[in-house]
């Protein structure tokens, strides 16, 4: 089979729809395109029936209770909406967050803005693979402390927390536990009350669905969450979520979810034996490559490469028709190499050579296969031209050399 | 983002990549940049002692697309020039030549400054001005 360029290993920044969740959403641009809201007429109906469906698809994805899902217009929101929610309906009791240091910007900024309105949060590091000491968690939680919000997988990386011993801990100390499961949900196996998770967020768009919506989990019972809201009008989705629904994407998003749920298993497999398939294609042709974060503890879809002495734009340049995320500070907009790697202690000249390959529903072995000999070609291109690569070579250790910086 | 033609053109195909002797008194060796910045390059000149000219110029980069454009580019301007010739040639010029973008301007100035290094280390050796011996990295 011919392979069709480019191609792409993206899929952590965002899944292309699957063409049978397109299929579910067109009804509803057209002529189902009612408002849910609207209580007296069957426009109305049929819109309301279609979001409850949906809910009940995302309920299911994550073993919750349709009440128990709140839609947003994405994880960015439901991540604001959960920590700010739970910050001001609780400010009584205590002023206390505990957070880690490899979340999301959605996380972090969010808990940035809540230190500047007198919160205290607490940013746990991480050990070398990526995951936070649970010891340091016990250490962090206070009287004062109302939420712990840690991520359930990362979105560079690709490691996975320990959400159930956290879920225990936050049970334990009585304090709510809010997980952004952007990148887990849909891929792995995720359960609120196995993980003991108050509060979930979840976007549509990495599940295969439509941009533009997303969902939080908002637990009922045992314990059950309140929360401020933090977009106020027709107090739609029980007064947590204003707005009129994007009843189109969420009819998408539901679908989305109903798939990821039935072909789990099986595409799980799959994603691991073609990521596996491409991690050796690459690691066993080249030296001096370094996985960064936990082999063990990772998405199935994930894998991410420092390749020493090869700078990561340079390299995607080399790779122009794949599709693909490097660490390097040249492709942020910061001009920061990543902060996720540095949080492992990844040294700032190795992340700088780091690429992200996010596999997903769509890609095949041949992609596989011709992605690892681009990369294996241009590595090995680059390493020619390179000056460390040679210096190294010479035996000449460049932790110890006395660099003049312009 | 976009590169310009002759940045994909110098990172295709790059001028004159490789090594020259460095103990010889006549190559001047310039290496400039760190690894934790994301860039390091290296620049070395074959100088002719009686016509000053460099004869012979080569780079290996550590960087971006633009960072191996500009060191690549750098070569192929100082072959052939006197070494006041060389050191006429300002960042400025690069820029232009290659139609960087504004976050890419430090590439030019890193190739600059490796041409000033390697012509002060050329100087050094030949006991032109003893002063700017720690114009090149040094392994300590």
């Amino acid at each position: 089979m011919a392979i069709k360029l480019p191609i792409y290993f993206d899929n952590h920044a965002t899944t292309p729809v699957d063409p049978r969740v397109v299929d579910a959403m067109l009804p509803y641009f057209n002529d189902k395109f009612g408002n849910a809201a609207s209580r007296n007429h069957a426009f109305g109906w049929a819109a309301e029936e279609a979001v409850e469906n949906a809910r009940a698809q995302v309920a299911q994805l994550i073993g919750a209770t349709p009440k128990e899902i709140v839609f947003t217009s994405g994880a960015t929101e439901s991540d604001n909406l959960a920590i700010k929610g739970v910050a001001e309906m609780y400010r009584e009791k205590g002023n206390h967050i505990i957070t880690q240091v490899t979340e999301h910007k959605a996380v972090l900024d969010t808990c940035k803005r809540l230190e500047k309105e007198g919160f205290e949060v607490t940013y746990l590091p991480v050990e070398k693979d990526g995951r936070i000491n649970l010891d340091d968690l016990r250490r962090a939680i206070t009287p004062k402390t109302i939420l712990i919000t840690i991520m359930y997988a990362n979105n560079e990386i690709g490691v996975v927390q320990p959400v159930a011993e956290i879920g225990k801990i936050a049970k334990e100390k009585g304090v709510f536990f809010h997980s952004d499961g952007v990148q887990a949900v849909g891929k792995i196996p995720v359960d609120v009350q196995k993980d003991g998770i108050d509060l979930l967020s979840i976007s549509a768009h990495k599940l295969y669905g439509p941009k533009g919506v997303g969902a939080l989990y908002v637990r009922r019972k045992n314990p059950r969450v309140q929360l401020t809201a933090i977009i106020d009008g027709g107090g739609h989705e029980r007064g947590m979520r204003s707005g009129t629904l994007n009843v189109t994407g969420i009819v998408g998003f539901g679908k989305a979810c109903e798939l990821c749920r039935v072909e789990m298993t099986e595409e799980t497999a799959k994603l691991r034996a073609l990521r596996d398939r491409l991690k050796e294609s690459i690691m066993s042709k080249l030296d001096e490559t370094f996985i960064n974060g936990s082999m063990e503890h990772r998405l199935p879809h994930n894998i991410n490469i420092s390749f020493a002495y090869v700078e990561g734009e340079s390299l995607l340049m080399g790779i122009n028709d794949v599709a693909v995320s490097s660490g390097s500070a040249c492709t942020s907009a910061t001009l920061e190499p990543s902060y996720v790697l540095k949080a492992l202690g990844v040294g700032e000249d190795l992340a700088h050579t780091s690429i992200r390959f996010g596999l997903g529903r769509f890609n095949t072995a041949e992609e596989v296969d011709y992605v690892a000999s681009r990369v294996v070609e241009t590595v090995s291109r680059l390493r020619e031209l390179s000056p460390l690569y040679e210096m190294a070579k010479e035996g000449m250790d460049l932790s110890k050399m006395n660099w003049k910086t312009a | 983002m976009a590169y310009s033609d002759k940045v994909i053109d110098h990172y295709n195909n790059p001028r004159n990549v490789g090594s020259l002797d460095k103990k010889d008194a006549n190559v001047g060796t310039g290496l400039v940049g760190a690894p934790e910045c994301g860039d390091v390059m290296k620049l070395q000149m074959k100088i002719n002692p009686s016509t000053r000219v460099i004869e012979e110029a080569k780079f290996k980069t550590f960087g971006c697309g633009s960072a191996i454009a500009s060191s690549s580019l750098a070569t192929e301007w100082v072959r052939g020039k006197t070494v006041e010739e060389a050191l006429a040639i300002k960042n400025t010029d690069i820029v232009r030549e290659l139609s960087l973008p504004p976050v890419k301007i430090h590439c030019s100035v890193l190739a600059e400054d490796a041409i000033k290094a390697a012509i002060s280390d050329w100087k050094h050796k030949a006991g032109e001005d003893a002063k700017t011996a720690d114009a090149t990295a040094s392994h300590s």
